[in-house]
């Protein structure tokens, strides 16, 4: 009998995978081992310690960064998660018309976009925006994170609603529920997972931004990602490591529980 | 059977499906129907007929592109779903995934704002009714289908609808569950007393549940009628041709008294036909003959045509006759096997077939 194609059977394919694999694992394993070093340098090994995670758990900086990251992340994706829900709404519970595909793409087009250009773009525009109004707050992030975490929430959100059973909400207009209370009783009880998946999406997102952060934000204005970024242009201790550990296993976590809500079916 | 006061008017309705080129498709033309008050009422036609877009229309979740539909006399054909005292029972039931089965049962009375110990006494009740009282508080998704199809009859009946609507409601089932809530439903309506205006394209399904059958085909209404009418006497071919299996004769009328015709059979035979509803009295004509309205004798005798006996099929309850006719053209006879014996006849013999005037049929088209 004919066996069928198997990429798995090719010469080779074991040699690749293994080494994507590495690639992949092994800087971020050195990361996190060198994380718990006890002497000061991130490539020789002297012992375990938790120092630098006490050192950076103490340093005043780390802690202003890190509120802000959390601060503007949770802002943006509330907002962001938000604005994606009604848009999410917008395209799918409507018949098709010519101009639809066109109006995924203008909502996807963070997606789309290099990072870099809409960076400048921003530092552009924000800077012109600074001189009138004088005005240098963090609103300026906040309106650019904003911005670029919608399509991660929208897209979650959007196929839970394609996914959606419509004799549903027909369902419960037949069973005399007004268009408010089917979307309240019907339609956004079902719709929750992708809602918390699309919020949880964008907030890791947002606290991982690093290109939009750099070129936007103000004196003063370090997030953590860019705090790091800063940090590496002067001497590299393991309090780096232990830094990007901790926002290792937040990431994770979140995107872990991004995937077991999202897998929920509707 | 004669209607009562009428609980559904469909006047003049026509619906049109714009799609996006510039092909349009006529789901209903001009469809005009009148269903009684506590009738049970089916809408039986092929898949893409239009019977499902009517329901549609009855419910609120399309708009006629033309005509009017009345329900008590009032034309509801504007209003939106919610603003109907009309529930449906969906193809897929349609259950709340998210709500407890007495949740999605007084789901629709909540809506209405009933009070809260009025819905949970007209919930216990409807579980009462569909013998469900154990199963209120599980989910929708832990119960089998035929107890989701009682959970989605309840649903609709609870809010005590004047009319009841039901999409093909049976057809997820196995047969035998399928003969169960045949009879269920059959059950539920005679204790409620509400109209039920049921869509299926199962012609055995029609004919054992309902009082009147719409018959449907290419968005128009060919023939209504109970099922014996519609059984017994098609007006037209598509009708005949759908429900059962019918033997058609082609010919030409020679003359007509009382109802009844002389028809010339393209065959050679002349023989003796009845005029069914809206026949044309002159000209090419078709007529219908179900199988077990006429018998197989022998050549020799009385018989109206004559043929030869190609193929005896045996079904257990009945055994089945292929003719070929002389001139031209096959007709099959069923016979019920009403004792055990030798076959009178062989397959090769000459045979006669026999009908009266009352079983052959000039239908309409």
């Amino acid at each position: 009998m004919a066996r069928t194609f198997s990429v798995r059977t090719q010469p080779g394919f074991t040699f690749i995978a293994m080494l994507c694999f590495f690639l992949l694992y092994l800087p971020i394993a050195t990361l996190v081992v060198y994380a718990f070093n006890s002497g000061q340098s991130v490539a020789i090994w002297e012992g375990f310690s938790f120092r630098w995670f006490e050192s950076a758990w103490n340093n005043r900086a780390v802690q202003e960064a890190s509120i802000r990251s959390i601060f503007i992340a949770t802002f943006a994706a509330i907002v962001a998660t938000f604005v994606a829900t009604m848009a999410a709404l917008a395209t799918t519970r409507t018949a098709p018309y010519p101009g639809l595909t066109f109006k995924y793409a203008f909502i996807n087009q963070p997606l789309m976009v290099p990072e870099i250009v809409t960076a400048v773009a921003l530092l552009i525009v924000f800077s012109r925006i600074k001189v009138w109004t004088g005005y240098s707050g963090i609103a300026y992030l906040l309106a650019a994170h904003t911005a670029f975490c919608i399509p991660f929430a929208y897209l979650p959100i959007r196929a839970r609603l394609e996914n959606m059973d419509l004799t549903l909400e027909r369902a419960a207009a037949d069973l005399y529920a007004t268009p408010w209370n089917a979307f309240k009783r019907v339609t956004l009880p079902l719709l929750w997972p992708g809602i918390i998946a699309g919020f949880m999406l964008a907030f890791v997102i947002s606290l991982d931004d690093v290109v939009i952060t750099e070129f936007v934000k103000s004196g003063g204005q370090e997030t953590l990602p860019t705090y790091m970024l800063g940090q590496l242009r002067r001497i590299v201790t393991p309090e780096i490591n232990a830094i990007a550990t901790v926002f290792l296993l937040i990431s994770v976590a979140f995107v872990t529980m991004f995937f077991i809500i999202n897998r929920k079916k509707p | 059977m004669a209607i009562g006061k009428a609980a559904i008017e469909a006047v003049g309705v026509t619906k049109i499906f714009q799609s996006s080129g510039q092909d349009s498709l006529k789901a209903l033309d001009n469809v005009s129907v009148t269903i009684g008050e506590n009738e049970f009422f089916t809408l039986l036609g092929p898949s893409g007929c239009g019977k499902t877009t009517l329901l549609r229309l009855i419910a609120g979740f399309d708009f006629p592109t033309d005509g009017q539909i009345l329900l008590h006399g009032q034309d509801i054909a504007q209003l939106p779903p919610f603003q109907r005292p009309v529930n449906t029972v969906f193809q897929n039931y349609a259950l709340f995934p998210h709500m407890t089965v007495g949740q999605n049962i007084g789901f629709g009375l909540e809506m209405q704002g009933k009070p809260k110990a009025q819905v949970e006494a007209r919930v216990a009740e409807m579980l009462r009714l569909v013998q469900m009282e154990e199963l209120k508080n599980r989910r929708t998704s832990q119960i089998s289908g035929g107890q989701q199809q009682r959970v989605a009859l309840a649903r609709a009946l609870a809010p005590e609808p004047k009319v009841l609507l039901l999409d093909e409601p049976l057809s997820a089932l196995d047969y035998k569950l399928r003969k169960e809530m045949q009879i269920e439903l059959k059950r539920l309506q005679n204790e409620t007393g509400i109209t039920f205006i049921f869509v299926t394209h199962d012609q055995e399904e029609a004919l054992t549940m309902s009082d009147r059958i719409a018959v449907i085909s290419k968005g128009k209404i060919l023939q209504v009628g109970s099922p014996r009418d519609i059984y017994d006497r098609p007006a037209v071919r598509f009708v005949a041709n759908f429900i059962g299996e019918t033997n058609f004769l082609e010919g030409k009328v020679v003359s007509t008294a009382k109802g009844q015709a002389k028809i010339a059979l393209d065959a050679g035979t002349t023989i003796a036909a009845s005029l069914g509803e809206g026949a044309k009295p002159s000209g090419k004509v078709t007529v219908v003959v179900r199988p077990e309205h006429a018998s197989v004798v022998a050549s020799s005798g009385k018989a109206t045509l004559l043929g030869k006996l190609e193929n005896i099929v045996y079904f257990g309850t009945d055994t089945h006759y292929h003719v070929k006719l002389n001139g031209g053209g096959e007709f099959t006879v069923r016979h019920q096997n009403v004792h055990a014996g030798a076959l009178a006849f062989e397959k090769g013999d000459k045979v006669g077939v026999l009908f009266g005037a009352d079983a052959a049929r000039v239908l309409r088209d």
